[in-house]
């Protein structure tokens, strides 16, 4: 009986143990090897007041964290469909012309590994015309550009593996041009689209943070290395354990949709 | 009317990096309006690249294709095909399926009529009941029902079947051949079929191509059948020239795989000189050389 109902309940206590677990670990860390290091205890004192009231605006950079989260999420929205509306034509060019693909892979292939800090500064200077903007711009010029190439390599893979038998239907009943792109192309490809979307989606959010530190952009990137240079280290951790809990529910989020479409 | 559709010298060769292949080499054959023809022969010898040649989705090295006194150039939905995996698009209920079709074909008649011929066509193949169902939710059979019901519903010129009832199993078969042969009766449509079955030649057709071995496969023997029309499995089977067709047909099929061995080893055909046994699979040849 007891370990039955153990097991119908591991799925809550197990977790919690393992929580429970890297809570110690921290506290014994913070208590011998760094000193510096916040332990749980004052960590949660220190960031009560943004977690409490999370949409509260105390000043320009002292805001609940909540209110940053909404920040960094408008932004990532942007350079996001910034990055599905380059990246999907992309893709399908690279998936329907061999040509392209030869053409095009190589430098792909050079851009696709370069770390966000490495175009933020770019795209500063791109947009260093538009003034007050430019941040922005620079921030959205760098998320769409790291985020694309998921959504680019999964729609150009997802292209070529149409199976023939449903171009061969379309070139039967001589389908247009258009008409074989939007009734059998992009429904054959959409699964991996989506899969793109997802992976996409998850390098925007880790692309945010980088950009908003260079930036100085309010958000939650923006508010950590502002607390990092002010001391505050507690609310450094708040941060994180923030990014890394909207990073989870963004990728789930996208798995739920992409599973519909994986189905269908 | 007897040159409805007329296939001359039709040659298929293949670039391969051992030079060229030739799968099909001056294959003629003429079909009278609404005859049925089956071509039949071993896995591979080349009948489904005439049938894909006939359909327009495979380009054509030599000789030429004549239908209704034009030459074909292209696929073209005036050739129904129905082919072995019924290709039907998943995300698109059999309904839409067949419409997608219908749709592009009959683009001047208005949406009512479009939809009482998929309606119908459905109905007539016995997916009444189904045809708001996507793929997923059909069995085999009933999808390759579906592509039937496409194939007819565009009102082709010519249908064109590629082993159409190679996957299902043999009730679905025979079940699924009676259908084809009431709409094929009804619809008074040309037909050309691959296929390797003996028994399904001899109950659907009234002319069987046997195509000889490939590679540079061609026409072996041409077989009428006469049974009465319209047709009865049972009568047919016991009908007293089933069984000697039967038997010609078959010891047909036996007589050219050998043929194609001994060829093979008679020096090897063009594009495999050399290695004695008769054009070894990719397979075979790893098993040879396991470097």
């Amino acid at each position: 009986m007891k370990d039955s109902k153990f097991k119908k309940l591991d799925w809550l206590i197990l977790p919690i143990l393992g929580v429970g677990a890297v809570l110690i670990l921290w506290q014994v860390v913070s208590a011998s090897v760094s000193k510096e290091l916040p332990n749980p205890g004052k960590t949660w004192a220190a960031s009560k007041a943004y977690v409490v009231e999370p949409f509260a605006k105390r000043g320009e950079m002292d805001q609940g964290i909540l209110r940053f989260t909404w920040y960094s999420l408008v932004l990532v929205a942007k350079g996001y469909a910034l990055a599905l509306l380059i990246g999907t034509p992309l893709g399908f060019c690279l998936g329907l012309s061999k040509t392209f693909a030869k053409t095009f892979d190589p430098i792909i292939q050079i851009l696709r590994p370069v770390s966000p800090l490495a175009w933020l500064p770019l795209g500063l200077v791109l947009f260093l015309g538009a003034g007050k903007q430019a941040s922005e711009l620079g921030a959205l010029f760098t998320i769409a550009v790291c985020a694309m190439w998921p959504t680019v390599l999964n729609t150009a893979v997802g292209v070529r593996a149409v199976p023939q038998d449903y171009l061969n239907v379309a070139r039967v009943l001589k389908l247009s041009r258009t008409k074989t792109l939007f009734k059998v192309l992009i429904p054959a490809t959409l699964p991996y689209m989506f899969t793109g979307f997802r992976l996409s989606l998850g390098i925007a959010w880790l692309v945010i943070v980088a950009a908003e530190m260079l930036t100085g952009r309010p958000g939650v990137g923006g508010f950590l290395w502002q607390e990092y240079n002010a001391l505050v280290y507690e609310h450094i951790i708040l941060c994180i354990i923030t990014i890394g809990i909207v990073g989870f529910v963004l990728d789930r989020l996208m798995s739920v949709i992409e599973r519909r479409f994986k189905t269908a | 009317m007897s040159h409805y559709v007329e296939l001359s010298n039709l040659t298929k060769i293949y670039d391969t990096p051992k030079g060229p292949a030739v799968i099909v080499r001056d294959f003629n054959l003429t079909i009278a309006k609404g005859e049925f023809v089956t071509l039949i022969g071993h896995s591979g010898c080349g009948k489904s690249t005439v049938l894909s040649m006939l359909a327009g989705l495979n380009p054509i090295s030599g000789g030429g294709i004549v239908l209704a006194g034009r030459e074909l150039v292209g696929p073209g939905p005036d050739r129904g095909m129905v082919f072995q995996s019924p290709s039907l698009l998943p995300w698109l209920t059999a309904y839409e399926n067949v419409m997608l079709g219908v749709d592009q074909v009959f683009y001047t008649a208005d949406p009512e009529e479009r939809r009482d011929i998929a309606e119908y066509y459905l109905t007539v193949v016995g997916l009444g009941d189904a045809m708001h169902k996507k793929p997923g939710e059909l069995s085999q059979g009933m999808r390759q029902r579906v592509g039937i019901a496409r194939a007819f519903a565009l009102k082709p010129k010519m249908l064109l079947l590629d082993e159409p009832f190679g996957m299902l199993d043999s009730l679905t078969r025979y079940e699924l051949q009676a259908v084809l042969l009431e709409l094929w009766r009804k619809n008074q449509m040309t037909a050309l079929m691959v296929t390797h079955d003996v028994d399904e030649a001899l109950y659907l057709s009234d002319r069987v191509v046997c195509m000889t071995n490939g590679p540079e496969a061609e026409v072996g023997e041409i077989v009428s059948v006469h049974f009465p029309r319209p047709r009865d499995r049972k009568a047919v089977m016991e009908h007293p020239d089933y069984y000697p067709l039967r038997e010609r047909l078959i010891e047909f099929l036996e007589v050219h795989a050998h043929r194609g061995l001994s060829r093979g080893e008679a020096g090897g055909p063009p594009g495999h000189p050399g290695n004695g046994s008769p054009r070894p699979s990719p397979k075979a040849e790893l098993l040879l050389n396991p470097a």
